[in-house]
């Protein structure tokens, strides 16, 4: 029989909130974390706004001792932050530093987008270009090399199960949970810490405004910039952050009596192939339908089953066909599609931690029985309008949801789409 | 600069990363700063560029090797400051 993975832990350092109960409020109340960013303005970005998280280093402050944050970077205070909460959450215990004892059945995929480019830019290159490599001191190796950010997550929870860092792009936060939960299905781990980080930096952002992907309309309105499903939408809105999902073997969820959020049921990962309408910076739109098919068969549902959407929408011209997509593969009739909502249009594209960040979201509608505004799009797009009905432009109640499906697509044509169930034992 | 002060100097410098917290109750110049101390080698470096930054000294990569205890860098500063 084949095992099933519950969530008995979120964590959550979101542009719009820290912390579970913040976020979750102003994902009832639709309350943008999209701010201007003085760096990207001094360094002449098209688009000047940005969703940061806030108070960040408070917290760090607060929960790790001086010498863990001398050496942890920004994507790593983000992805810690957010593994202790989950950690917490789950009702585990923070091992004591000094004790030697290493928890093999529990393990890490944390993935990055980017990785530590923000301590590239402001300390490798600088300092190279300078002379005075030895200036940089010890850590620059595990700042910016990619699996950085798993690898001190690992020796702040003893963790002896594998620990790794995913990276495919966009789609990196919903792959990691995919990853994590077959890990526990094969019986290899009992439980993961699952997500996604990503700092906020101008230089991480950069490549972007360069590729005139950003939306550079709405820097008076930094609230009204990220602008996902409307007619007005001029690209997406770079954000930073990190996501994090305890995954856990029902058996051990069970016997040490956690609180369960809901089942990660199923899981799908594939890739485009850059075919079919698919490049290196678009969706195959033909991939895309299958790996949501995959997803719920890999769940054991139908299409006509899921109650609610978390789609990946950034608010490029990639959304109608988007929803096309979704409208295809789950067989419905415009004006039938389940509620579809854009997490994005509250906390901006969080790249690498995206899918984890959203997928928070998701689970929180799924567990406490409401869907999120998306916000910013009371002008939907023509293409997107046939669907109109189906976006909340406020928080709707939603008491009895059962499934909730979310899907993550990034730059390589790569896609990941999870399904999450309601826990009913 | 007194001696005194730059061992507060070092010290200061050698806290956060401190694994043995009663080592460094009773620190002394003979006090070892992996042995004792427990701190990690990786971090010395970190260390070393506190000091620079702290006396306004520079230090070779020659002179680091012969820091094993807390008075080894005592006197490697001392000696620096002149």
């Amino acid at each position: 029989m084949t095992t099933r993975v519950v969530i008995t832990g979120m964590g959550v350092v979101a542009p719009n909130g820290v912390g579970l109960p913040e976020f979750e409020q102003s994902l009832r109340a639709g309350r943008s974390g999209i701010r201007h960013v003085e760096a990207m303005a001094d360094a002449k970005f098209g688009c000047t706004v940005a969703g940061v998280p806030q108070g960040v280093d408070e917290r760090v402050e607060k929960e790790f001792e001086e010498d863990e944050r001398l050496v942890m970077n920004m994507s790593h205070r983000y992805a810690s932050l957010s593994c202790l909460e989950a950690w917490r959450d789950a009702g585990l215990e923070r091992p004591a530093r000094d004790s030697e004892t290493v928890d093999w059945e529990t393990g890490a995929i944390i993935g990055t987008g980017i990785g530590g480019m923000d301590t590239t830019a402001e300390k490798v290159v600088p300092l190279t270009d300078a002379k005075k490599v030895r200036r940089m001191g010890s850590t620059a190796v595990e700042q910016v090399m990619a699996s950085g950010v798993s690898a001190r997550v690992s020796g702040q929870f003893a963790l002896g199960n594998q620990v790794t860092t995913n990276s495919s792009a966009c789609s990196t936060g919903t792959e990691a949970i995919a990853m994590g939960l077959e890990r526990i299905r094969s019986g290899a781990a009992v439980r993961m810490l699952c997500g996604g980080s990503e700092a906020a930096s101008h230089y991480i952002w950069a490549g972007f405004d360069a590729m005139r992907v950003l939306n550079r309309g709405s820097n008076e309105a930094p609230e009204k910039a990220s602008r996902p499903m409307s007619a007005s939408a001029g690209g997406f809105i770079p954000g930073a952050g990190a996501g994090v999902l305890l995954l856990e073997s029902e058996e051990s969820a069970r016997s040490r009596g956690a609180t369960i959020y809901a089942e990660v049921a199923g899981q799908a990962i594939n890739c485009g192939g850059h075919r079919m309408g698919g490049s290196m910076t678009a969706p195959n739109p033909e991939s895309v339908r299958r790996c949501i098919l995959a997803a719920l068969q890999d769940a054991g549902i139908g299409a006509q089953d899921v109650d609610a959407i978390n789609g990946h929408l950034t608010a490029t011209t990639a959304d109608p066909r988007e929803i096309g997509s979704w409208a295809a593969a789950l067989e419905r009739e415009p004006g039938d599609l389940p509620p579809i909502t854009a997490t994005k249009s509250m906390i901006g594209h969080t790249l690498g931690a995206a899918g984890a960040i959203e997928s928070v979201a998701a689970v929180l509608m799924l567990s406490r029985g409401f869907i999120h505004p998306s916000i910013n799009c009371e002008d939907v797009h023509p293409e997107i309008e046939p669907y109109a009905d189906s976006i909340p432009h406020a928080m709707q109640e939603f008491a009895n949801m059962k499934t909730i499906i979310k899907a993550g697509f990034g730059f390589g044509d790569v896609n990941a789409c999870l399904v999450f169930r309601a826990w009913e034992g | 600069m007194e001696q005194s002060a730059v061992m507060e100097g070092v010290v200061k410098i050698l806290t956060p990363w401190v694994k043995n917290e009663d080592a460094l109750q009773a620190v002394g110049m003979e006090t070892n700063i992996l042995d004792d101390l427990k701190v990690n080698s990786a971090r010395l470096v970190d260390v070393v560029i506190a000091f620079e930054d702290e006396f306004d000294i520079e230090i070779d990569d020659e002179d680091v090797d012969t820091v094993n205890t807390v008075g080894d860098a005592v006197k490697l500063i001392s000696e620096k400051l002149g």
